[in-house]
């Protein structure tokens, strides 16, 4: 029977690079003086498993890697290994190693040879250093093989089998065993050996009194095959083996050397290896997901079928008011079918939360900081594309935090802080968004700082005053870096405009809040997923566009005497305390709206990273779910949408994106009337 | 069919313990742990227990203990998965009352060669 193996590397390989993961954060743990049991037993068992799947799917190199950090990992286990920093920054670093080996495999690349040789070597080191226990297990030698190499002697073999008393509790049988030996022998003869059997009250009915003399003949039986049927009971029988030749000398001790049976399996393993390898990437996905879609599929399948009844008979009236019923069920499942779809695609942000301990160790160790990382919310769900691009901007947010948020232990210790920082992260839903705070118990940001650096760079103009909001957003402006000394983490002046390009690109915003002395948090807002998008549909002319229904405060008619005009041709809006600029949206996309008069139409106060702007449309249309079509892949990227989509009536309808249209706009009246900024 | 549960943590080698013996018409139940083992072991008789040894919750030997204790299956073939370091661990699992074992890394082939051993 042969069965092919590639079809369980996809697996194998997901929850190899899982148990990466448990190990590098486990270790983690460790380093903090945390000497757990349990925690190393974690650490060895994802080990364990990855050399146990690795040598069964034929990635000997894997294996035989993970052999050796099995083995420090077994003694540290045991107590037999003092475990030390060190231990635990090479035990990473084979961590690491073996996340790139892998990747190379699953990537069908060549493994880098030479950084694995390097690792293996200082993982040797320290197995080799004080040895204080047997050694490495792995390195049993065979020596026990050297004189039982008793080849066929001719005529067979004699066995003398004496199962002890209890051989049956551990769910061995002497008949399967006689069994096994007598398909080894083209002829056999066995003799049951009663003198031990105890008086007949005295028989533990599940006891064994029975010895076994058996005689295989045959030319071709080795010794070694016999032996090999006894494996598992040689603790629990006496075993005597003796060639059938007359006047062979008895060959030596009864030692067994069990590593034997997996002898011959390199060869046969080596076989799979080329095989095709399916590229497609899978996702986890709970099996109550699935059951709650197949639920709602057979809901689905019970609406059609009453629906289709209608088309049996001829139609009357009576029927519209079971259509109508059939038809809101109909759309009900409808939306619950989309939204069970759409929580397959939804994974646990812990996936993106996961590499920062690492990070945060790394960092803090290269920058000489005390750091610890408290993080919450990690089983918040979103959706995996957003998942997998909010990693590099948190990556990024961290960094800045953990470089120019924390402050050195010395200045910490002044300030009468606590030594040690906190970078606190966090993920939480909420209305139809999930935030991400990044917050730091650091300096705060300096506004001076800011001001100053904006100022060189020609950010703002000298005598503009801001408010303390907009002096922090500032440093979401493309070239803009306060970092004195440049690093290698941070501060090169790339990053915060990249981070709220990166969010916005999600349909997200990024802002900034930060008090001095006390720190700064960084509040990042995205969808819950990037297919489908709440609307509100307003129509312009005889256009109709599509706001998301997050981004709305509120809608309002127009009252003249709250209009005011400043400088140019821009618009405010007074709305209790506060002026609005007034955007109008058929200025900007040139079209022809149903009436040039404010009055005569609505205004809807949207918000995006924290400006308001109030958008003149001739009417509210109504909200549905839209699903999100990319104007990118489809045509090409236009400023200030975020994408289309197709309505009921069949016509295309352009989604508005708030932040983008906000900065379409600030730029227009910039080159007009650059001083409205302060106004808004 | 002779049914037989998988136990093991590493969902590719339940996998494929579990294609390999459906595939050769067995009746398999899976199991992610010891503990998960053990209450499946309970609500259903199986013929033979195959469990790996390292497991979260609660290990192989463990579980192979616990299920020796139960009345119906004391004679119960019960094989671990172990690997070529552990010899003390087949001491301690032959301790607990485990039949034999399947030394890690094996291939399909071996593993219904050893199936066949104890299942006929």
């Amino acid at each position: 029977m042969s069965i092919d193996l590639a079809q369980f590397h996809e697996t194998f390989f997901e929850e190899s690079f899982e148990g990466l993961d448990v190990m590098e954060s486990g270790l983690l743990e460790l380093e903090q003086g945390e000497v757990d049991l349990e925690n190393i037993n974690t650490i060895f068992r994802s080990a364990h498993s990855i050399k146990g799947g690795s040598g069964t799917f034929g990635f000997t190199a894997v294996a035989d890697f993970t052999h050796d950090m099995e083995t420090l990992l077994d003694q540290m286990r045991n107590g037999d290994r003092q475990v030390t920093a060190d231990i635990v920054n090479v035990l990473l670093g084979c961590v690491d190693t073996l996340r790139s080996m892998l990747t190379a495999i699953k990537d069908k690349e060549d493994v880098d040879v030479t950084a694995v040789a390097e690792m293996s070597a200082k993982l040797q080191a320290i197995l080799n250093g004080e040895v204080v226990h047997d050694g490495a297990p792995g390195e049993q030698v065979n020596d026990t093989v050297v004189t039982s190499k008793e080849q066929s002697t001719g005529d067979g073999w004699n066995i003398c089998f004496t199962p002890f008393q209890d051989i049956m509790k551990t769910g061995n049988d002497t008949v399967r065993l006689i069994r096994e030996l007598r398909e080894l022998a083209q002829e056999s003869e066995v003799e049951a050996i009663t003198d031990n059997l105890p008086a007949l009250e005295e028989i533990d009915p599940e006891g064994s009194y029975i010895s076994w003399n058996i005689r295989l003949y045959g030319q071709d039986i080795n010794e070694e095959e016999i032996r090999e049927v006894f494996a598992w009971v040689d603790d629990e029988c006496e075993l005597e083996i003796k060639p059938l030749v007359v006047g062979a000398a008895y060959t030596g001790p009864e030692r067994r050397d069990d590593s034997r049976r997996q002898e011959d399996a390199p060869d046969r393993r080596s076989t799979d290896r080329r095989s095709k390898a399916s590229e497609s990437s899978s996702i986890r996905v709970n099996i109550s997901k699935v059951d709650e879609l197949i639920n709602m599929v057979g809901e689905l399948v019970i609406t059609q079928s009453m629906l289709s009844q209608f088309g049996d008979d001829e139609f009357n009236e009576q029927h519209l008011e079971r259509l109508k019923d059939g038809l809101s069920q109909l759309e009900s499942h409808t939306r619950e079918l989309q939204e069970s779809v759409m929580r397959i695609r939804m994974m646990p942000i812990s996936f993106a939360f996961q590499r920062f301990p690492r990070l945060v160790h790394d960092l803090s160790t290269q920058f000489g900081k005390k750091i610890e990382l408290v993080m919450s919310g990690e089983n918040t769900e979103l959706d995996k594309t957003v998942l997998e691009k909010i990693g590099d901007p948190l990556v990024h947010l961290v960094r800045n935090s953990l470089d120019h948020g924390i402050e050195s232990p010395e200045s910490r210790i002044n300030a009468g802080k606590s030594e040690t920082g906190v970078i606190e992260l966090k993920a939480y839903h909420q209305g139809g968004n999930i935030v991400i705070e990044i917050r730091d118990d650091g300096a705060g940001l300096n506004k001076e700082k800011i001001l100053t650096k904006a100022r060189d760079n020609n950010l703002i103009g000298n005598d503009e005053r801001l408010s303390d909001e907009q002096i922090y957003d500032l440093i979401f402006r493309p070239g803009f870096s306060t970092a004195d000394v440049i690093s290698d983490v941070s501060g090169r002046g790339v990053g915060m405009d990249v981070v709220r390009r990166n969010i916005r690109e999600l349909g997200g915003a990024v802002d900034v809040a930060s008090s001095p002395g006390e720190g700064s948090v960084f509040t990042i807002r995205l969808p819950l997923t990037l297919a489908i998008l709440d609307g509100q549909l307003v129509g312009i002319g005889d256009e109709t566009y599509i706001l998301p229904v997050i981004s709305i405060v509120e809608s309002l008619q127009v009252r003249e005497e709250n209009i005011n005009a400043v400088a140019g041709n821009a618009e405010v809006y007074r709305l209790r305390e506060e002026y609005i600029p007034i955007v109008r949206l058929y200025q900007i996309f040139d079209i022809q709206p149903a009436s040039e008069k404010l009055s005569d139409g609505l205004l809807v106060v949207v918000e995006a990273e924290g400006k308001k702007i109030a958008i003149f449309v001739d009417d509210l249309l109504g909200q549905q779910q839209v699903v999100i079509k990319s104007l990118e892949t489809n045509f090409r990227k236009v400023e200030g949408v975020s994408g289309a989509t197709i309505l009921g009536n069949g016509t295309v309808s352009l989604i508005i994106d708030i932040a983008g249209l906000i900065e379409l706009y600030q730029n227009d009246i910039a080159g007009l009337a650059p001083s409205v900024k302060g106004a808004a | 069919m002779a049914s037989i549960l998988a136990v093991d943590d590493s969902s590719s080698m339940r996998q494929m313990v579990s294609f390999t013996l459906k595939g050769a018409g067995y009746q398999v139940t899976e199991a992610a742990d010891g503990q998960e083992a053990l209450n499946k072991a309970k609500a259903q008789q199986f013929d033979l227990i195959i469990t790996d040894v390292n497991m979260p919750v609660m290990d192989g030997i463990t579980f192979i203990r616990h299920l020796r204790g139960e009345a119906n299956y004391r004679f119960t073939p019960m094989l671990m998965l172990t690997t070529e370091s552990a010899a003390d661990k087949k001491a301690e699992g032959k301790a607990a009352g485990a039949t034999g074992w399947i030394v890690k890394p094996f291939n399909p082939d071996q593993l219904l060669n050893t199936i066949k051993k104890v299942l006929r």
